[in-house]
């Protein structure tokens, strides 16, 4: 009768995903609710969980219930802990969820809300969550080993070398990017730019009370630290609307651009107790809240979606991203469907916590289901804009022109009717001077969140207070990665150095702190700088480079798997990661080659610097956009090479051990039986 | 009742290890040490010695 139950139970579910999918698909000309891609996440994320996931278990990986994991075989109660199933989802849960699977879904929003969802939806099932339970599933086996050292073991070493420099190249590239986002959600801003100076102190104070007056009490600090935070947001319009105070917190881009590669390089060489551990422990109190309200807001709320399901950008010529949907809209999104830097916690700390090898499944697959949701949240708080509005905030002034009237006239061609009028009211509403070429994605995201927010949770006379949340709930996501990231990247740098000179390598030798910390921040500013001064807004050139990395960092986690299961005896299981691991490549390789060698300048790097090259009238400026063009032509074609390189290895792996030239073995730790079977059953 | 203080239970554990106050209390007790500002001074070495745990994009 249960079974039967159970049975009737799933049909419904299928049913429901399968209205839900059609009625997003197939509407046209009309505006549909939200709740239809609520429900057909939430179907396609338990269908996926339900079945997918358990036949990769079962069959694919062939879990072992018995098996000890290392959190129990090394218990030292400092990295290895055998930790609760629902405690280590949370654990991966608040380290996977980033700005990403904000961002990029409302980036692609330009293509109308179709493309996204369903990429969203079916990258997530097929392939994100497939990469990141499986990468789990295999450092567990391997003692918590991180995906270079599986790279090196399994695959070879150019494996190893190629996974390395993937990772610092995407750390660069991440780091160049969200500063980017940053700076162009506060330029002209002395609310934002208020709030988000105040969590610097706010986290310095957390760190003296974390430290000195109560010990060990983050929890209640970082309650501390956010109820500061929330009176900095309330006391931020009294600043913008002080003419003395808001001329000191209006700033240009480049002036931002300075001031955050300054705290970068102080975030990366002061004490982690004063300020990365304390703005990492607020960063993540505020996530958590902020996804779940979200999540609450949108059912309450059941908003209607105003963009199309398609839009005319399809064709490539998007004033957000240029190029076609095939392949930029699948660069464009890479958290929230699949996502290369995932690997990297799924072979961190995680599988350290894991008690049961069992638990992989609801961690590693569970997990990224649960991001894959805040990915279709982000575009649903961008499609519930009049798409005039959307496009208003997220085209740069080059595209549709310096001035409001200018902008709006050109938006309105596009046959999204927008006025400078209703911009600037909606500009006041939120509490900011304009709203107009706000690029990024960050402040279309924050106006769509605020109103998401004023029309379920409160009054819409709090859409200023609202819109201001929700910049510095992703401006303090965003620096918290680039605290963390930098020092990261300048641990990396000491890694590799301390090979050619040994004092370099070390981590707490300050003249090789300083030094590292100055070339890696100097790395990603470098970036940052090039796009605060692209007239094109920098996001055009910069996200899909950020698109390309972080899927080359999935294509080697994805070969690196593939080439365990073939060693396995399991080939005829292999397309579980050969097919995500062919769309990616399929994508790479296409956005590489575009981004490099298109014709149309908007798109191809070569050909904007020979457009430049062409012009009457050069100038410096004119000479340093066209070396960017370059260097972002020459790291595209560095990222495409490593994949080459990466994908060639593995392939003569395979070859050689199907074709019985290599004996297949895999390094795993040696079986030891788990002790929490014999308890439970006590 | 009891499954919803099982919840709860687990809801507070989870923040706690994320928060890393289950890290702090498991130091202490692998060091013998009481809780005091000393303590965690030696805790925050030992957690943040290293290189610090990267955060997703």
């Amino acid at each position: 009768m249960k079974r039967w139950g159970s049975t009737l139970a799933w049909v419904v579910i299928s049913f429901l995903c399968a209205v839900a999918v059609g009625t997003i698909a197939l509407h046209r000309g009309e505006s549909i609710n939200a709740m239809w891609l609520v429900v057909a996440a939430l179907c396609s994320y338990a269908l996926g969980y339900r079945f997918y996931s358990k036949f990769l278990a079962a069959k694919v990986l062939a879990w072992d219930a018995v098996r000890a994991t290392p959190a129990e075989r090394l218990d030292n109660g400092r990295d290895f802990v055998p930790t609760n199933k629902w405690v280590v989802f949370g654990h991966h849960f608040a380290a996977i969820a980033g700005p990403g699977p904000l961002v990029g879904p409302v980036l692609a929003a330009q293509f109308g809300y179709l493309p996204g969802t369903l990429w969203i939806l079916a990258g997530a099932v097929f392939g994100g969550c497939v990469q990141d339970f499986v990468i789990l599933f295999f450092s567990v086996r391997r003692d918590g080993k991180s995906l270079t050292e599986i790279a090196r073991d399994e695959v070879g070493r150019v494996g190893g070398v190629v996974a390395y420099l993937a990772v610092i190249s995407i750390m660069i590239i991440l780091l160049g990017v969200v500063a980017l986002v940053v700076v162009n959600a506060l330029k002209s801003s002395p609310w934002g730019t208020f709030t988000i100076a105040m969590t610097i102190p706010i986290a310095l104070l957390m760190g003296v009370y974390l430290r000195v007056l109560r010990p060990g009490k983050v929890l209640e600090g970082s309650l501390l630290g956010f109820v500061l935070v929330l009176l900095s947001i309330w006391g931020g319009q009294w600043v913008a609307e002080s003419p003395t105070l808001a001329r000191y917190f209006t700033l240009s881009a480049p002036s931002l651009a300075i001031l955050i590669i300054i705290y970068g390089f102080a975030a990366s060489a002061l004490p982690v107790w004063l300020l990365l551990a304390p703005r990492d422990y607020l960063s993540t109190f505020v996530k958590l809240g902020t996804i779940a309200v979200l999540a609450l807001g949108i059912i309450v709320l059941r908003p209607t979606l105003h963009m199309p399901a398609l839009t005319r950008f399809v064709d490539g010529t998007g004033p957000v991203l240029a190029g076609k949907i095939f392949p930029f809209a699948f660069i464009t999104i890479a958290c929230g469907a699949v996502s290369g830097f995932h690997s990297l916690i799924a072979s961190g700390t995680t599988p350290k916590l894991i008690s049961r090898e069992i638990e992989t499944r609801m961690v590693g697959y569970g997990g990224m289901a649960a991001e894959s949701f805040v990915a279709i949240m982000a575009t649903i708080a961008a499609c519930v804009l009049q798409p005039g509005v959307y496009f208003a905030i997220s085209s740069p002034a080059g595209v549709v022109g310096s001035s409001p009237a200018t902008a709006a006239a050109t938006i309105s061609s596009w046959g999204f009717p927008v006025t400078a009028a209703s911009m600037a009211a909606l500009a006041r509403e939120v509490g900011e001077q304009t709203l107009f070429n706000r690029t990024g994605g960050a402040p279309a995201f924050a106006v769509g969140m605020a109103h998401i927010f004023a029309h379920s949770l409160g009054s819409r006379l709090l859409m200023a207070i609202w819109y201001h949340f929700a910049i510095m709930f992703e401006a303090l996501f965003i620096l918290s990665i680039l605290d963390a990231g930098t020092r990261v990247g300048r641990f990396m740098f000491q890694e590799a150095l301390g090979h050619v000179w040994q004092p370099l390598g070390r981590t707490s030798w300050y003249p090789s702190v300083l030094f590292n910390s100055a070339l890696i921040v100097g790395a990603w500013g470098y970036f940052l700088w090039q796009g605060v001064r692209d007239p094109l807004g920098g996001i055009n050139s910069l996200w899909p480079l950020f698109g390309i990395a972080n899927q080359l960092l999935a294509t080697v986690a994805l070969c690196v798997a593939t080439t365990i299961l073939i060693k396995m005896g399991k080939a005829r299981y292999s397309p579980v990661t050969l097919a995500p691991l062919a769309w990616l490549m399929a994508v790479t390789f296409t956005a590489s080659w575009q981004k490099i060698f298109n014709p149309n300048p908007r798109i191809g790097f070569l050909a904007h610097a020979r457009d430049l090259a062409a012009a009457p009238v050069r100038t410096p400026e004119t000479a340093r956009l066209m070396f960017n063009d370059r260097l972002d032509a020459a790291v595209t074609a560095i990222l495409v090479t490593l994949v080459v390189l990466i994908v060639l290895e593995s392939a003569l792996e395979w070859i050689r051990v199907l074709s019985g030239r290599k004996l297949a073995s895999v390094h795993e730790a040696p079986f030891v039986a788990t002790r929490f079977v014999t308890e439970e059953a006590s | 009742m009891r499954k919803l203080q099982s919840a709860g239970a687990t809801f507070i554990a989870m923040l706690r290890e994320i928060f890393d106050e289950s890290a702090y209390r498991r130091f202490l007790q692998r060091t013998g040490q009481a809780p005091s500002r000393a303590s965690y001074r030696d805790f925050l070495a030992q957690q943040h010695g290293g290189r610090p745990r990267p955060r997703c994009c």
